[in-house]
């Protein structure tokens, strides 16, 4: 007779695991994907391709060589890749990329302590990096493959400067025709994409409208262009995809909200005010500093009942 | 406000499966210690001859129960042996003869009055049916009987694949009410409320049936949100009061009692057998046939396994009770306890669970607690030592039903840490009432 098991309790467990979650991540931003190889050829596989490889690589040599626990199998990896290729123009040289993808695991994530120890969004703190080191190319925009226009000025860019002439139409926002970062163009397949993980419960709905409620708020009092302030730019793919990453923002309800708004202002506050035609990287990466003490201030409160 | 949970597969696949009764053992071994507070002194010895119903370990000191043979036959011997919580404790090993004889001692006991009611029901050995095991008669033993506003009958039975509450409220119902009449007779009860969850469609319109002709009876159905069994959980989704942190129901004017435990005392109130057999359910992916069944107390998890038709392949873990709070047995030689409502032999499959992986900060534990724990925190200060924090996050609160660790994505072992961390906080407190009273000197 074999030994039986003898473990605490509970015996059993919920289907979903780091692994399942990061699948679903995943298949959320696949549409996205889709898109920017439509809008932008083919060369912006290559960009996906290159920063998922050298993610994963990066995850796996760095464990190795710390003697981690090998975490590549949670795919955490693929969804930083491809999160940091959504952020990149599709011009971008594949070294570039690559070094961006080294410096979001191994400098972000890693150096702090790997998976759910990071305090910041490793895509977007690399992207940020990456504005810092590689101006030009990072600002370079390329002109939709799809697109009959000859701008590439991205709509906020062009929003922020006045030209009416270049600002695309919402459907063609809605559809990512237009130049901007790879990933972040096409606010049908990123709505797609969040409904998808809203549905599936792998985000709430707190963070996300929030964020974009306060967008769409403040964009109102301050007369500009709703819909093309929600559409235009990675607010969207901001919203849904990176700041409701879950180690480097607050977990509860409340915090979630005050998260969000945040989120939001910072934006508004940047696009609106700033010299940067485009805030959400930098309002996420604010908040994500911010996020302990926001965690402190909403954490649930145990139900200890009235006194004794 | 609404109280967290998670939803929890239900696999009532006995729900239907009329308890039948097993046939006796050669042996059975009943340990001095089925219940919450001192083990029972055992009062037979080897050679001695026993039967059915009589009593051989005496309560010992107020939290501790009677116990009673669970055959007839020959004392084997009286033996040390470890139970499941890891603590030594005596037990009586009898080798049955077959005839079940009665005790001379059985007879309905004679009841006047509330002090003799709760003698009753101290005399019979009985303890929380549900799986808490605390003895009943010392629940009753309220000292202002006008604090009791009402008694709730916990008959959510939450946990996966336990059915046996469930066939009560079909089988006996007729027990639960004339339970219910005597704890309005004895203690003057007023207001009961009966708390299912409503996946028991049969039980429930049993209870309802009956209920329509009692006064003072509700049933009330409860979402199938694992913990509704759960004493505090309870209360607050039947009665709307937080029983305070450290509390007893009774502060909020309630008493909550099992609606197995309630039947077995009116059963005994009526032909005066004590508590020696218990309704058990068998099922898990190991056993051939789910069903449930009667059997002795202290009747070998084996006996019980082959008596109810055997396993489909060698299990991997055996529980006592259901799969979010039930305990993993070191060996099929365990006996069936008191308050063992369920046998869950899994095979290596359902047994298996996902690797331990670093915590992702999700959420999850947090945001599933009944309690609003924290489990993430707490692992946090466990690990850094801090009483203090484990104060702070009031892991004593916690009722340790497995919520946090079942959605949890990286399978961290939260249960575990947070016993561990109940028990630093325990010293903890300890140390610093030291501290303090050194001071004082
Ligand atoms: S912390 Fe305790 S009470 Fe809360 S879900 Fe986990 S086991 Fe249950
Ligand atoms: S549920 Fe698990 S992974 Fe998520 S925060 Fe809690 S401990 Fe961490």
């Amino acid at each position: 007779m074999n030994k039986l098991i003898s473990s605490v309790s509970p015996h059993i467990s919920g289907k979903r695991t780091t692994q399942t979650i990061m699948l679903d991540v995943i298949i959320a931003l696949l549409p996205a994907a889709i898109a920017s190889v439509i809008i932008f050829g083919l060369r912006s596989l290559l960009v996906i391709g290159v920063c998922i490889a050298v993610c994963v690589l990066s995850e796996f040599l760095f464990e190795k060589l710390c003697q981690r626990d090998n975490t590549v199998p949670d795919l955490s990896a693929v969804v930083t890749g491809l999160l940091l290729a959504f952020n990149l123009p599709v011009s971008i040289p594949l070294w570039q990329a690559a070094f961006g993808s080294i410096v979001a695991i191994i400098v972000v994530k890693q150096l702090f302590g790997g998976i759910g120890q990071n305090f910041a969004n490793p895509a977007i703190t690399a992207r940020i990096i990456m504005m810092t080191a590689f101006s030009g190319t990072m600002t370079a925009w390329t002109a939709p493959v799809t697109a009959d226009t000859v701008s590439s000025a991205t709509p906020l860019a062009a929003a922020a400067k006045g030209e009416i002439a270049s600002m695309p139409s919402y459907l063609t926002l809605l559809l990512g025709n237009h130049g901007g970062c790879l990933g972040e163009t096409c606010a049908l397949a990123l709505l797609l994409g969040g409904i998808y993980l809203l549905a599936k419960r792998i985000i709430s709905w707190h963070t996300p409208v929030a964020f974009i409620a306060t967008v769409a708020l403040m964009s109102l009092i301050c007369g500009k262009d709703v819909l093309y302030q929600l559409m235009a730019g990675g607010l969207l793919l901001g919203a849904f995809f990176m700041a409701t990453d879950y180690a480097t923002t607050p977990s509860t309800k409340w915090g979630k909200i005050i998260f969000g708004i945040g989120c939001g202002l910072i934006t508004v506050l940047i696009r609106f005010w700033g010299n940067l035609p485009e805030g959400v990287s930098f309002s996420i990466l604010l908040m994500n500093l911010l996020t302990p003490y926001i965690a402190k201030m909403t954490r649930n409160k145990p139900l200890v009942g009235g006194a004794k | 406000m609404k109280l967290h949970g998670v939803r929890v597969p239900h696999k009532k696949n006995t729900a239907d499966s009329q308890p039948v009764k097993m046939a006796v053992p050669s042996t059975v071994s009943i340990p001095m210690s089925m219940h919450i507070g001192k083990p029972a002194k055992a009062i037979v010895k080897r050679g001695d001859t026993v039967k059915v119903g009589q009593l051989i370990g005496e309560a010992d000191g107020f939290v501790s129960s009677n116990i009673h043979s669970s055959v007839s036959g020959k004392v084997l011997k009286v033996d040390e042996m470890t139970a499941s919580n890891g603590s030594k404790v005596s037990c009586v090993v009898i080798e049955s003869d077959g005839k079940q004889e009665l005790s001379e001692e059985i007879a309905p006991p004679k009841i006047s009055d509330f002090e003799s009611f709760v003698a009753a029901v101290k005399y019979s050995g009985v303890v929380g049916l549900g799986g808490a095991g605390f003895p009943s008669f010392v629940k009753l033993s309220v000292k202002d009987l006008s604090k009791v506003e009402a008694v709730v009958i916990n008959a959510a039975e939450c946990e996966p694949y336990i059915t046996s509450d469930t066939r009560t409220m079909i089988d006996k119902s007729k027990y639960v009410f004339k339970g219910i009449e005597a704890l309005k007779k004895y203690m003057g009860v007023k207001r009961f409320v009966i708390g299912i969850e409503n996946n028991k469609r049969e039980a429930i319109h049993k209870m309802q049936e009956l209920s329509d002709q009692t006064e003072g009876v509700e049933v009330h159905i409860l979402p199938s949100v694992y913990p509704q069994g759960g004493e505090k959980v309870l209360v607050f989704n039947t009665m709307n009061r937080i029983i305070p942190k450290g509390g007893l129901p009774l502060d909020v004017g309630v008493i909550v009692i099992n609606v197995t435990t309630l039947s077995f005392i009116a059963e005994y109130l009526e032909n005066g057998i004590p508590l020696i057999e218990k309704c058990v359910t068998v099922d898990g992916s190991a056993v051939k046939e789910p069903k449930n069944v009667i059997v002795p107390i202290g009747t070998s998890i084996e006996d019980l396994l082959e008596g109810a038709g055997g396993l489909k392949t060698e299990p991997a873990k055996v529980l006592y009770g259901g799969p979010m709070m039930g305990i993993a047995v070191p060996s099929l030689k365990e006996p069936v306890l008191k308050n063992t409502n369920a046998i869950i032999a899994m095979d290596a499959k359902e047994a298996k669970l996902p690797k331990t992986t670093p915590c992702i900060g999700c959420g999850e534990c947090t945001n599933h607690c009944p309690f609003r724990l924290d489990p993430r925190e707490i692992a946090r200060a466990y690990r850094l030592n801090s009483g203090e924090d484990l104060q702070k996050l009031c892991v004593d609160l916690c009722m340790e039903c497995g919520c946090c660790s079942f959605v949890c994505p990286a399978n961290r072992p939260l249960v575990q840490t947070n016993k561990l961390a109940k028990i630093k906080l325990r010293e903890y407190l300890a140390a610093q009432k030291a501290g303090q009273e050194k001071e004082g000197k």
